[in-house]
């Protein structure tokens, strides 16, 4: 592993204080993305600040009936709490559907943000890449890409984002906590992530010296009619070929209120607005499911290995929507597909 | 960086680069070979231990992020020469071939246990899924874990899913 220093944050004040002192610094908290990328030599920082120390790791409820989860509280705690599966369980499903046990019990609610994509070429360092090294170029556009994103895409890069529990969170509406030189600010969740444009290296829409302290959850958590479908090359262990959160509210038949983000897709958790609001009114019925599919993928472009993900991304909305609608989520323990 | 960890009950005071990994702790600083390097990228599970009772994977952990922590490896599993019921069940159900993903599949399926989640084969075959075994034995594994959980437990409440 490339030498770096090390240091401790005492609180959040500190840890911002450090930052902004040390361009070359990294907040390490899990440490399950950082430390492989520092292994791999695609992340090379001067200085690490540990900030696992810091009273980040609450789950309190919001004044408004939400929930409030402490940046470092771990993606295993989060997932098995009796509020989220309760009332988030949309949330617990599609943290269970990642990772393993282990590295779920070491990563952190605010690190899962900050994961970087898992596209071959960004690793491989003897490769060019614009999001490692901005204008060497993609490997991935002509290259293996079977992984890779089918929206939302640019001539500069066409990497996916790999979280399956971001993709929960932007169906939920959740909001960001971040706290930097300036003060705290909370971030809509949609405007957290990037899409690669020209900058393809900024995945997120962080500054440098923010530190993410807490995830906010509103009140709504559809419970009742939702499903976390994830697609993927074996059963577990794997990241997502094509990924889908649906959270539905049925009224008498008809949808009141609609949600859906899909994974594995784009560079950034994908929500579209149009397809939501074309299913509300609708009747919960294929059909209107299928509208909704065919208008989330309206402007899909494939790159060759990926143009199944274009029919198998269709093929999955329909079927996560009607398993949310029915109120029949897909387990993550029974792999079977219903 | 001077830090101290507690493994296997023996609290061992450590002078470390702090990019030293904890598994390269275990193993190079402090002779402990059980806990294997596979992948060393966090992908198979041979690398796993307990740390404050929890399974993670020590080789994408910095020995100096666990300083104060209590960490259980596969040598510290058997008791007076007694070994682990789940060690027992391995050999009873010869629940490996080469052995190299051993340790840690042994310590994954402790944590796994402790955590009470796991109450079918589905479920154990899931939350397992991060220890690869390139030999195949998974069929063994799951039985001989299988045991131990029925050994363990009157049937418990069924997890909601998920």
């Amino acid at each position: 592993m490339n030498n770096f220093e090390f240091s401790r944050a005492s609180d959040v004040a500190d840890a911002v204080r450090q930052m902004a002192a040390d361009p070359g610094a990294r907040f390490v908290a899990g440490g399950t993305n950082l430390i492989d990328l520092i292994k791999e030599g695609v992340a090379r920082p001067t200085r690490l600040i540990d900030i696992t120390r810091l009273p980040l790791g609450r789950l309190d409820e919001t004044g408004d009936g939400g929930l409030r989860i402490g940046a470092l509280v771990p993606n295993s705690d989060l997932a098995y709490h009796p509020q989220i599966e309760k009332r988030y369980p949309l949330l617990r499903s599609a943290i269970l559907a990642g990772a393993s046990p282990q590295l779920r019990n070491m990563a952190t609610t605010g690190g899962n943000l900050l994961q970087r994509t898992r596209c071959f070429y960004f690793y491989d360092t003897t490769t060019p890449c614009n999001k490692r090294e901005p204008g060497s170029g993609c490997s991935a556009i002509d290259g293996l890409n079977r992984m890779h994103a089918i929206l939302g895409t640019s001539e500069h890069c066409i990497a996916t984002h790999p979280s399956d529990m971001c993709v929960a969170l932007a169906a939920l509406d959740a909001r960001v906590l971040a706290t930097g030189r300036d003060g705290e600010r909370s971030i809509a969740f949609a405007d957290f992530h990037r899409l690669p444009g020209d900058t393809p290296q900024l995945d997120t829409n962080l500054k440098k010296d923010e530190i993410i302290t807490a995830i906010e959850l509103p009140p709504k958590g559809f419970a009742t009619n939702y499903s976390y479908l994830k697609i993927r090359d074996r059963l577990s262990y794997a990241f997502a070929l094509v990924a889908v959160a649906a959270a539905l509210e049925i009224e008498n038949g008809a949808i009141k209120e609609a949600r859906l983000a899909l994974g594995g897709v784009a560079h950034k958790p994908w929500r579209d607005r149009q397809a939501e609001s074309q299913l509300r009114g609708a009747p919960a019925i294929r059909e209107s499911f299928v509208r909704a599919a065919d208008n989330v993928l309206r402007d899909a472009r494939s790159f060759r290995h990926n143009d199944f993900k274009i029919e198998l991304a269709r093929r999955a909305i329909v079927r996560t929507l009607t398993q949310a609608a029915n109120g029949t989520p897909q387990s993550q323990g029974d792999k079977r597909i219903r | 960086m001077t830090i101290t960890l507690h493994v296997n009950g023996v609290a061992n005071k450590l002078t470390l680069a702090p990019w030293t990994t904890l598994l390269d702790a275990l193993r190079i600083h402090l002779g402990l070979t059980g806990t294997k390097k596979g992948c060393d990228h966090g992908q198979c599970g041979a690398c796993t231990v307990l740390v404050d009772g929890r399974r993670i994977n020590s080789c994408l952990t910095l020995a100096v992020m666990k300083d104060g922590a209590q960490i259980m490896t596969i040598e510290g599993l058997a008791k007076n020469g007694a070994l682990h019921p789940i060690q027992r069940a391995f050999i009873d159900h010869d629940a490996f071939q080469c052995g190299y993903c051993t340790p840690g599949q042994i310590c994954s399926a402790v944590g796994l246990i402790a955590e009470g989640r796991a109450h079918t084969a589905d479920e154990i075959r899931e939350l397992m899924s991060g220890n690869i075994c390139r030999c195949g034995a998974y069929p063994n594994i799951l039985a001989a874990i299988e045991q131990v959980i029925s050994q363990k437990s009157a049937p418990a409440p069924r997890d909601g899913g998920s």
